[in-house]
């Protein structure tokens, strides 16, 4: 690696290959950028706007900006993570998010992130969105109520599954939603399987395998055991 | 309909309220009608309980439930937790849970039974009897209970936490765990813990006794008050075991009419609906259940402490059967009918489940390692379990895609609805009737309801510090009398008559 290729991440050296994005190079480098659509393996879709930085001064997206020698990246800031808290806060009253009773609780991406960010309350109005439940597929459960749009199940069935089941349709908030590529629009009706790698994609409780619900105690669950923050490598599955 | 139920004519009756009634879980209120000489004519205790559950848990997967309806309540979420639990091992076709499952469920059982008449009996009914239904209300909480007896009130914080640790250790958290899952547990019982309550397990054993004892005493100290008090005869219902024990987790269910005649026994608690329907009255939100082979308006029964230790042949720990049978025999048998009969049988409960959680400790099943069981499913299951107040019936329908379609909760008040009406009924006719309403009088009245521990829904007040608002009204409106007391419990304000409050 060419010793020039190094950023500046909260006053830290970060190093990075040509064509990384900044998000890539510091989770490589196990510093932690907040984020919820963004994952390793897929490219980056750039929707949650979590992962914002400032670089050299202006705002960027850490998952689609390509990382610069040179750069002086501002993550951890209170000026970002107050942002980052209110864009949070407008995530979970847009769907229905009752974690007290939601088996992926402990699992959970949106909540661990909110833990990480100190949310202490959704703070708007909640909108309470009528979001059926698709159980009609023999091994999966969708509860559309806490999608956040993130797209990764999208991207997963496509590029990796070559299924193509879920696809992003609808305008505006109440308006735009994952729809099921069936002619029925429900997942019983695709080819969808539970060994699907969009069946373990989700970073909310949408996507869940039936009859699992809280088989994982307390205590041992993903983000039980440490802050995400510290769990750079990404553990959604 | 039973006496004092519904007033001749409420024309020209006087209407005092006692809203909210205080130091029980929840809320609910009593209105009373008093004619011009303060002769009672009406008495209803009215619970403003929503059964939302029922309607929004339709759709959910069956699998999340026991975890979503133990959100009825902060004092007894286990109860709920289980019953759902049972009733959905029932729907999963699990007729026999591992030994370990069945064990870790029953400690986290009896760790809330712990818990739960622990705090009742400390925290919310000991001002009462140690200081006296009438006594100075600034004094009659559990601060002046700290005050006054230290060291009972030590004793009843520690079995309470001790209680609430055995449901964090088997369920993850104090309260609202995720422990108990359909077709078994999730974890079993870690050696650390293990040791950890074995250290503490024989003082809660010896402080339980004593709190047996502790009750038996102020029934010798005050025996024509306590055993008058609020007294009526009661059918009762409870669970069982097959030889007839008590059995707080699991059984069959045993029923009788007010002359102790058996209406049924070891009953399949799985056809529940054969035995007990529910009416509907209108003045109420909750319904009142009854025996169906007796009707509505003789087939009133309750449950609780009190029906379970008269109505069981024995208690299978000894230091609690014995406790029992000295109980049972006591002045010949006299307090066996008695409202306040019931902290006397709580406290034996109290005793019974500390003996249980030391044997289970002993067990080294409930360290194991084979939690799960499975079986062939089916459409509906329904799941019964002694709560700490009294019978509680979990009943849930699910469809071909895991969905429930339909719930039915019978929760322990609604058993007891009928017994706390009918006991505030005793109570205001031999304390109220033609006397000047005063804040002791009318707590009189909360003592009856109190006894039942009625748990009318999240209890998320300050104990013993409810606010209380009495007015007497007269027959065109004005508020002719009325008594109030803050938020801090301690300002008693009369209004005189005729002033608009």
């Amino acid at each position: 690696m060419n010793a020039t290729n190094t950023f500046q991440l909260d006053g830290e050296e970060i190093p990075f290959a040509p064509g990384q994005t900044i998000i890539q190079a510091a989770a490589a480098h196990g510093a932690y950028i907040p984020h919820l659509c963004w994952h390793p393996d897929f490219s980056p879709h750039g929707s949650c706007k979590l992962c914002t930085v400032k670089v050299n001064g202006r705002f960027g997206s850490a998952c689609t900006m390509e990382a610069q020698p040179g750069m002086e990246v501002e993550n951890r800031t209170a000026e970002l993570d107050d942002k980052r808290r209110t864009l949070l806060q407008m995530f979970f009253v847009e769907g229905n998010h009752f974690c007290p009773s939601c088996e992926k609780s402990g699992n959970c991406v949106l909540q661990a992130t909110a833990y990480e960010l100190k949310m202490m309350s959704p703070h708007f109005d909640m909108f309470y969105p009528d979001r059926p439940v698709d159980a009609s597929h023999p091994d999966i459960l969708l509860d559309f109520n806490r999608c956040i749009m993130c797209s990764l199940c999208v991207t997963a069935s496509r590029e990796v599954d070559g299924k193509n089941v879920f696809a992003m349709g609808g305008r505006g908030i109440l308006g735009r939603r994952i729809h099921i590529n069936s002619e029925s629009g429900r997942l019983g009706d695709t080819d969808f399987a539970a060994t699907d790698r969009a069946a373990s994609i989700c970073p909310v409780g949408v996507i869940l395998h039936k009859r699992k619900g809280f088989a994982v105690p307390i205590g041992e669950r993903t983000y039980d055991l440490a802050p995400i923050s510290a769990q750079v490598k990404e553990t959604r599955s | 309909m039973s006496e004092l139920e519904t007033a001749a004519s409420a024309d020209k009756l006087r209407r005092v309220a006692i809203d909210p009634v205080s130091r029980v879980e929840g809320h609910g209120k009593v209105t009373i009608l008093l004619d011009d000489q303060n002769k009672v004519h009406q008495v209803r205790l009215h619970i403003v309980e929503f059964r939302g559950f029922e309607k929004f848990i339709q759709g959910r997967p069956y699998w999340e439930v026991p975890v979503m309806v133990q959100r009825l309540c902060g004092i007894c979420p286990v109860s709920h937790h289980l019953a759902a639990s049972k009733a959905l091992d029932m729907m999963m076709g699990v007729r026999q849970l591992t030994p370990t499952a069945e064990k870790v469920r029953r400690l986290m059982h009896y760790g809330q039974i712990l818990q739960s008449h622990a705090l009742h009996f400390f925290h919310l009914a000991s001002p009462d009897l140690l200081f006296g239904f009438g006594s100075d209300v600034a004094a009659r909480n559990v601060v002046g209970v700290i005050g006054a007896h230290p060291e009972i009130a030590k004793k009843g914080v520690l079995l309470r936490k001790f209680g609430q640790e055995i449901i964090r250790m088997t369920a993850g958290k104090r309260v609202h765990g995720t422990g108990s899952i359909p077709g078994g547990v999730n974890k079993s019982l870690a050696p650390d813990d293990r040791a950890e309550l074995l250290k503490d397990i024989y003082q809660m054993v010896a402080w339980s006794r004593e709190a047996v004892g502790m009750i038996r005493g102020l029934f010798e100290q005050n025996l024509a008050e306590y055993n008058e008090f609020g007294r009526f005869p009661s059918a009762g219902m409870c669970l069982v075991r097959a030889d007839g024990a008590m059995d707080l987790y699991h059984g069959g269910l045993r029923g009788r009419d007010i002359d102790g005649n058996t209406l049924f026994d070891h009953y399949d608690y799985g056809r529940y609906w054969e035995v007990i329907e529910e009416d509907v009255k209108p003045w109420s939100y909750m319904k009142f259940p009854f025996f169906k082979s007796l009707g509505p308006d003789e087939g009133s029964y309750r449950v609780g402490p009190l029906t379970r230790v008269t109505q069981c042949d024995s208690i299978p720990t000894p230091l609690a059967d014995k406790e029992r049978k000295e109980f049972m025999a006591f002045d010949g048998g006299s307090v066996t009918g008695a409202t306040l009969g019931y902290h006397w049988a709580r406290m034996i409960e109290m005793l019974h489940a500390a003996e249980s959680i030391k044997d289970l400790l002993h067990d080294d099943d409930i360290s194991g390692h084979d939690l799960m069981a499975t079986g062939q499913r089916q459409e509906r299951g329904v799941g019964v379990i002694e709560a700490p107040r009294g019978t509680l019936i979990h009943h849930y329908r699910v469809d071909e895609n895991d969905q429930v379609i339909r719930a039915n909760l019978i929760v322990s008040t609604t058993h007891n609805n009928q017994a706390m009406n009918t006991a505030v009924r005793e109570v205001a006719k031999k304390y109220l009737n033609g006397r000047e309403i005063t804040e002791g009088l009318l707590n009189h009245i909360e003592v009856a309801i109190r006894a039942f521990d009625p748990c009318l829904s999240c209890a998320t007040h300050a104990l013993g510090q409810m606010p209380l608002e009495v007015a007497i009204v007269d027959a065109d409106g004005t508020v002719i009398d009325e008594a109030t007391r803050d938020h801090r419990g301690l300002t008693h304000e009369i209004h005189e008559a005729g002033q608009t409050p």
